[in-house]
């Protein structure tokens, strides 16, 4: 049965790290802007000079 | 033919949507209402970024009542520049500014491809919840104010204000604290679980230890750090011999925590810190999704918001840029068009045509001559003035608004009906704990401090205060929605308890600035309706707009065209010539009459009057409202409107003409003397004091983009009309709350028994709490939602 206690040491530690995870993304900003990224992503990135059509 | 086709086809302005009523400019096939949406167009154009009109139609903001050029010089003034600029290295910079005009998805584009317009710019952000802008670019070779320029001129004027929140940095402490608080209850819930299914004898006594160890030193920090907030603002209210609402969350989460480490230590039982963990859970949460409302709009606004950041000050004879704050009497400013006057000062030079509609909701500018005295708050239409001032800007007429007590004192008002029931229920539940511990001392003392210290942990006023919390922040959402944007939670509440409703008159019950001219006089034809339209189309005069927006005719060409200013202006086609101005200068005589004379070679034809145009619906939504509510009208107009008034309110005892701002104030303090709730709707900074001293102060603002007034709430102009609709929302979600406090009761009451008897069970405990929580947030959420789909 100890090696329960083992086990629930390390399920408690991987968490641990999950929350330092989430505190760090939410201390870096990443949470302030919820919205521009997702359209941020969609737009194209056209090549400067027209060269429409060329892949 | 071809003339006819013209009329009946709409043209709208490829740039920014609007109709092309006024002018149709043509550019590569595409209509655009003004120079300006062109002008836009054609810098876009060059630097290849038209895929601005491709993301979405139409996505341009109308240039047509942009101010021309603004100054933006003072940005440059070191002072004012610290606040703009977050950090700068001596080569490149970077600078925030706000533009509220963003709106959409091309927006975003556009201003994050600055780099691709001047290559000075490094790099550009959007955030788009904040509307803000944060730009990178070489500050050597551009300073500042041309950024500035560079956004104006593609119809992103950033919005410079003294705003002093501006700065206010995001508190993320919460989200740590939900964070933390979350990861705690998830284990200690995790390791009790065996305890619980083993019915709370567990018979491995090392895994049990262990267990429960590890439970306390998760609960630490959700003791000590994440439910900190609960225990100072229940401490500094006691202070003030006060029960606020934190009270007896701040007494469950301690009494549960003090009596779970005496179990624990006394090897008793394995405590109650899974419930304790969870009550701090769900109430942060609670807390965080009522707090969460509108961040990008500002609601407490004062007279530092509305005034330019700088102004031009003339010192031996020399312009330069100076902040509000620096303005001493006796300076001697330069007020150009479109400027507001921000201290009352006496007019030295130039001819003052000064607009108070922004103070006293009157559109009519007033004329001013050099000697006479200016209010702050005016804006300058036409030529530049030289003003002297005669008070600082502190201490001006409109912003003594700002030092009236009821601005000070107004800041607690919207208190919500929780906070008073939870008062009594703390009493109520210590009552239920002392008659419990009594009776088991009687009966059997081993049970007494249990049954003393189990009513506190159980009916924990969790359920109850976040039957509500949840409830409002969801219709806080909803109305959002519906485009009334709330202050907080509290707001609803006062709004549905209110039983007297006031209104502005201008911009409020009428449409802003759109005033429709009404011809009075002999009937024009065709040909004479088109004379008049080619003369006015060439005056930037806001009359001469609106009449030539009525006046459907063709546009025909001028040879001459003269513009008196104040008076106004003549025109002389091949065949015809036109008069068009006031009285004394069309008729050259003069009988007192406002509206704007026309004449045909020579002829006087008659003239147009500016008539406001009131809301459509409004007749509906009025009778509606009637019928529950109490209804006032305060303008601070003229009474020339009576008659219409009288007839949206029937009756005249409820309209008041003249009213300043003081006035409008004093009138919504009698009326809460009588023991009324009021809701007062207005628009103008002349509202302003009423909306700060009502129950709940809605500003109506066409744009939420725009100015309005510090106020509990804003509400989209359109929206007005279903008013009342919103009002029984609001009432619903009342009625609601009140459905999810009997609920919570229940299960309070359930709770109760058991601790009362002197046998709560840790599992019982850890069952009831999120069960009835989440419970509750489900019932709430869902009818409010639900609710709202009727608006």
């Amino acid at each position: 049965m100890s090696i329960l206690i083992l086990l629930i040491f390390c399920s408690i530690l991987v968490a641990t790290g999950f929350l330092i995870a989430f505190l760090w993304s939410v201390k870096s900003g990443q949470f302030d802007d919820d919205y521009t990224p997702s359209v941020r992503i969609l737009f194209d990135d056209k090549p400067e000079n027209e060269n429409k059509g060329s892949i | 033919m071809n003339q006819t086709d013209e009329r009946v086809k709409v043209h709208t302005c490829f740039h920014c949507g609007s109709s092309c009523d006024e002018e149709i400019i043509i550019l590569d096939d595409k209509d655009f209402c003004c120079y300006g949406c062109k002008t836009v167009y054609e810098i876009l154009n060059e630097n290849n970024l038209c895929a601005y009109y491709d993301l979405s139609t139409m996505p341009g903001i109308s240039q047509r009542n942009q101010k021309k050029y603004p100054h933006f010089e003072a940005l440059d003034n070191e002072l004012i520049r610290k606040e703009y600029v977050l950090f700068t290295d001596g080569s490149s910079a970077c600078a925030e500014f706000s533009l509220p005009q963003m709106h959409c998805s091309s927006c975003i584009w556009l201003l994050e491809n600055l780099s691709r317009l001047n290559k000075n710019i490094v790099s550009s952000r959007v955030d788009f919840p904040e509307r803000k802008v944060t730009v990178m670019f070489r500050e050597k070779e551009m300073p500042l104010s041309q950024v500035a320029v560079l956004l104006a001129g593609i119809g992103y004027e950033p919005h410079l204000s003294f705003d002093k929140n501006k700065k206010k940095k995001q508190d993320n402490s919460r989200i740590y604290k939900i964070g933390i608080a979350g990861f705690a209850f998830a284990n200690i819930m995790m390791l009790s679980l065996p305890d619980y299914f083993a019915g709370g004898h567990l018979n491995n006594e090392l895994l049990r230890k262990t267990f429960v160890y590890i439970s306390l030193f998760l609960s630490i920090p959700v003791f000590f750090y994440s439910a900190s907030e609960f225990f100072i603002s229940a401490w500094l209210s006691l202070k003030q011999r006060f029960l606020n609402i934190d009270a007896p969350i701040a007494l469950a989460v301690a009494v549960t925590f003090i009596r779970s480490l005496y179990e624990i230590f006394s090897n008793t039982g394995s405590g109650y810190l899974d419930s304790m963990s969870g009550i701090v859970f769900f109430m942060l949460v609670g807390r965080w999704f009522q707090d969460r409302s509108f961040r990008h709009l500002s609601f407490d606004r004062d007279y530092r918001s509305y005034f330019p950041i700088a102004v031009t000050v003339l010192k031996n004879g020399e312009e330069h840029q100076a902040s509000l704050d620096a303005i001493q009497t006796g300076d001697r400013l330069l007020i150009r068009n479109q400027e507001h006057i921000c201290a009352d000062s006496v007019l030295l030079r130039g001819k003052a045509s000064i607009d108070y509609s922004f103070v006293t909701g009157e559109s009519q500018p007033v004329v001013k001559t050099a000697g006479d005295i200016i209010y702050a708050g005016g804006k300058q239409i036409g030529s530049t003035l030289e003003v002297e001032v005669l008070k600082d800007v502190s201490q001006s007429y409109l912003t003594q608004l700002w030092n009236n007590t009821g601005f000070a004192n107004g800041k607690e008002k919207n208190v919500s009906a929780i906070h008073n029931l939870s008062r009594y229920f703390t009493i109520v539940v210590l009552l239920i704990s002392l008659t419990a511990a009594c009776y088991w001392m009687i009966v059997d003392p081993s049970k007494a401090l249990n049954a003393f210290t189990a009513p506190l942990i159980v009916a924990c006023p969790c359920a109850l205060l976040l039957s509500a919390t949840f409830c409002n922040g969801n219709v806080i959402r909803h109305l959002g929605m519906k485009g009334l944007y709330l202050k907080n939670s509290g707001v609803a509440e006062s709004m549905a308890k209110a039983d007297v409703i006031v209104f502005d008159k201008t911009g409020t019950l009428t449409l802003q600035g759109n005033n429709n001219m009404v011809y009075h006089g002999q009937a024009l034809t065709e040909a004479e309706m088109s004379l008049v339209k080619s003369a006015v189309i060439h005056s930037s005069h806001p009359y001469s707009k609106m009449i030539s927006k009525i006046l459907t005719a063709k546009i025909i060409d001028v040879t001459y065209f003269k513009e008196y200013p104040g008076k106004g202006i003549e025109t002389v086609t091949n065949l015809n010539s036109v008069k068009v101005g006031s009285e004394a200068f069309v008729r050259n005589e003069s009988n007192g009459n406002p509206g704007i004379y026309i004449s045909i070679d020579n002829h006087v034809k008659g003239y147009f009057l500016p008539e406001q145009q009131y809301r459509e619906g409004l007749a509906k939504l009025i009778s509606k409202l009637s019928l529950t509510h109490e209804l006032y009208m305060l303008s601070g107009d003229t009474d020339s409107e009576q008659e219409k008034l009288e007839q949206l309110f029937s009756g005249k005892n409820n309209i008041y003409f003249r009213q300043s701002p003081f006035d409008k104030m004093a009138f919504i303090e009698k009326l809460q003397a009588d023991g009324k709730k009021v809701i007062m709707i207005g628009d103008g900074l002349n509202d302003a004091g009423a909306l700060m001293k009502s129950n709940a102060g809605i500003a109506i603002s066409n744009e939420i983009n725009n100015f309005f007034p510090a106020c509990d709430g804003i509400l989209n102009g359109s929206e007005l009309i279903h008013f009342d609709r919103i009002i029984s929302f609001v009432k619903t979600a009342g009625r609601i709350i009140i459905g999810s406090f009997i609920l919570s009761m229940i299960y309070n009451i359930v709770g109760l028994y058991f601790a009362v008897s002197g046998t709560l069970q840790p599992v019982v405990a850890a069952v009831l709490m999120p069960a009835s929580t989440i419970s509750i947030i489900l019932f709430t959420v869902g009818l409010s939602g639900f609710a709202a789909r009727k608006v």
